[in-house]
């Protein structure tokens, strides 16, 4: 058990020096979901002017941006996996006495703690695209981002167990990092919209997670999703993506132990 | 005491069987080689030692574990110098060496000192600093060697160490290993395909399609070729060739142009030879057979030139697909 936690502390450490040191990774990380919202912020923000009284589309928006930061930063953790095949790193951690399910753990919780920082430096801009803040939101934010964040990395993961080359890497871009973020709620909400847009979207984990982060910054009146008649809440909505997140990651895991 | 003991290795992958049945054992402080052409089975052997393949028959002990019922023991007690390069390129030479000595547990107040050890006797303490995407092919090399002895193991394996490095390099990289079986009195596990490299060994198992043709150790495999070697050009080889099997009970082989057979006291065999050979010479050599004459002999084919190599590719093709 000791060599458990030692592997996933030895992995973390090195998926974050390994961060720190790639500024182009951690620059384009950040890019995506910054340019998303100053220009559909500022776009789509006059042309649609208030979502629900008292909401304008920004702040609408925000909570899912935020929650795409994660999204997008917990998924190439995940998958960044592959690299470490492709460029044989990853033979010098399976030979070396580290424990195998450890070092996914490892890697899942490096990319939660990166994805964590960048959630952190979106929150601070907060305040400045009009989004009103405070510390006991932040303080809710921080299990949320951290559930979702650990969820969607084993995502990543579970893609990158398998995976031989890169090559895999921009079906998976467009297959499911674009679907997920699209049916997600980041951009409009998901109910009143087309039948089958609404049932992908509430099979999509996401969904829930973005539900969920936009209850602590809305309230619970403007969002929510209603499953079966139900009106999904924050904790129901965190539940249901740790649950989500624990069957992808322990797939990964086994997936991964039984390939190498 | 024995570091490694290998008894019947076999190795499939799918309908093609890499190893065939290997067996060999290595004592403490030996620089123990594997020498073959490509494909060989030499990488596939190592891994099978090193853990990271189970051997589809035949059984392996490293420093005492079982390599198929105690991976943990038996990866804490190697350090292994892969193939193809291992090392993380965004991260500098000491963070690399850094992580390697968390994975392995290596005592904080042990890992400092050895650490800069290594590196000095590497001779990358000055760029220690440096991101690996700024290396050369050397001194990744360099690195990696010093990360394999990082956390003292007992036996080290480098699979084809000195690939793709000049000359120099090479040499350099020999003279580490040596000072380092003086100082660590560890054991080197070694592949290579280069003949000239397998004479830097206690030992050496010649490797052939999966099968040891041989083991021993240098002087004596080479004594097994029987004698000196003689290449002689002449005005006809054809016909020599002809003569030398016929009259003189030789087994020679041609390669580009040249003759060459064994022969024992070949001095004194010399001048008797070049007045009694009825074709003209145009030139004449003698000397002590090398590991590739050794190579030769046992397998019928030379080791070293490039045709051989694609050859070989071809013909592990063809078995894949034949059987
Ligand atoms: N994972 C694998 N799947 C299928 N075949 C493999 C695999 N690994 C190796 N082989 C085959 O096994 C044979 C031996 O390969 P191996 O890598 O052990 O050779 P080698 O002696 O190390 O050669 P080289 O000098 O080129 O490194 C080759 O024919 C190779 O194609
Ligand atoms: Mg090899």
């Amino acid at each position: 058990m000791a060599i458990v936690f030692r592997t996933i502390w030895v992995i973390a450490y090195r998926e974050l020096v390994r961060f720190v040191a790639d500024r182009p990774r951690m620059f384009s990380s950040f890019s995506m979901p910054l340019i998303f919202l100053l220009i559909f912020g500022a776009g789509f923000g006059r042309l649609i002017g208030q979502m629900m009284p008292g909401v304008d589309y920004i702040q609408f928006m925000y909570p899912g941006i935020l929650a795409m930061t994660v999204l997008m930063t917990s998924i190439m953790s995940g998958i960044s996996i592959v690299w470490d095949r492709e460029f044989g790193f990853l033979k010098e951690v399976l030979v070396s006495p580290l424990s195998r399910s450890g070092v996914l753990a490892g890697k899942a919780i490096g990319a939660a703690i990166i994805a964590m920082v960048q959630g952190a430096i979106m929150l601070v801009l907060a305040p400045i695209v009009n989004v009103p803040i405070t510390l006991g939101k932040v303080l809710a934010l921080l299990p949320l981002l951290l559930i979702l964040s650990l969820s969607l990395s084993g995502l990543g993961l579970l893609i990158g167990a398998r995976m031989r080359s890169q090559q895999g890497f921009q079906i998976v871009m467009q297959l499911v990092i674009f679907p997920m973020m699209f049916l997600s709620g980041i951009f409009f909400p998901v109910s009143g919209v087309a039948t089958w847009l609404e049932v992908l979207s509430k099979l999509n984990p996401v969904t829930y997670g973005i539900d969920a982060i936009r209850q602590v910054f809305l309230g619970t009146e403007v969002a929510g999703v209603t499953v079966f008649g139900h009106t999904m809440g924050i904790v129901d909505s965190a539940i249901v993506v740790a649950m989500v997140g624990a069957v992808l990651l322990t797939a990964a895991i086994w997936v991964f132990n039984r390939q190498e | 005491m024995d570091v490694i003991e290998a008894s019947n290795i076999v190795k499939r992958f799918g309908e093609l069987e890499a190893v065939k049945g290997v067996s060999f054992s290595v004592k403490a402080g030996e620089i123990f080689g594997l020498l073959g052409p490509n494909g060989a089975g030499k990488t596939t052997t190592i891994n099978i030692l090193c853990t990271l393949l189970k051997p589809t028959d035949g059984q392996a002990r490293v420093n005492g574990h079982d390599v198929i019922k105690e991976r943990s023991q038996v990866r804490q007690s190697i350090g292994l110098v892969f193939q193809e390069p291992a090392l993380d390129d965004y991260l500098t030479a000491e963070q690399n060496l850094r992580f390697h000595g968390y994975a392995y547990g290596v005592p904080r107040n042990v890992l400092e000192p050895r650490l800069k050890e290594l590196l000095e006797m590497m001779e990358l303490w000055d760029r220690r600093k440096g991101k690996i995407s700024t290396y050369s092919g050397g001194m990744k090399r360099r690195l990696e060697i010093a990360r394999g002895l990082l956390h003292h193991p007992r036996v080290l394996f480098l699979d084809e160490p000195t690939l793709g490095l000049d000359p120099q390099t090479r040499r350099r990289i020999w003279d580490y290993i040596h000072d380092l079986r003086k100082r660590e009195n560890l054991a080197i596990f070694m592949t290579t395909h280069y003949m000239d490299e397998a004479e830097n060994c206690d030992r050496i198992a010649i490797m052939d399609y999966g099968r040891t043709v041989a083991l021993d150790t240098v002087e004596k495999l080479k004594d097994g070729v029987g004698g000196d070697v003689i290449s002689i050009k002449t005005e006809d080889n054809e016909e020599a060739v002809r003569l030398l099997e016929g009259q003189y009970k030789f087994k020679p082989s041609i390669e580009n142009g040249i003759i060459s057979f064994t022969v024992s006291h070949g001095e004194e065999f010399l001048p008797k030879f070049v007045s009694g050979f009825p074709i003209r010479l145009i030139s004449i050599g003698l000397r002590r057979p090398t590991l590739e004459d050794v190579f030769l002999k046992l397998t019928g084919r030379n080791i070293r030139e490039q045709e051989v190599d694609s050859m070989q590719k071809l013909k592990n093709m063809a078995k894949m697909r034949g059987h």
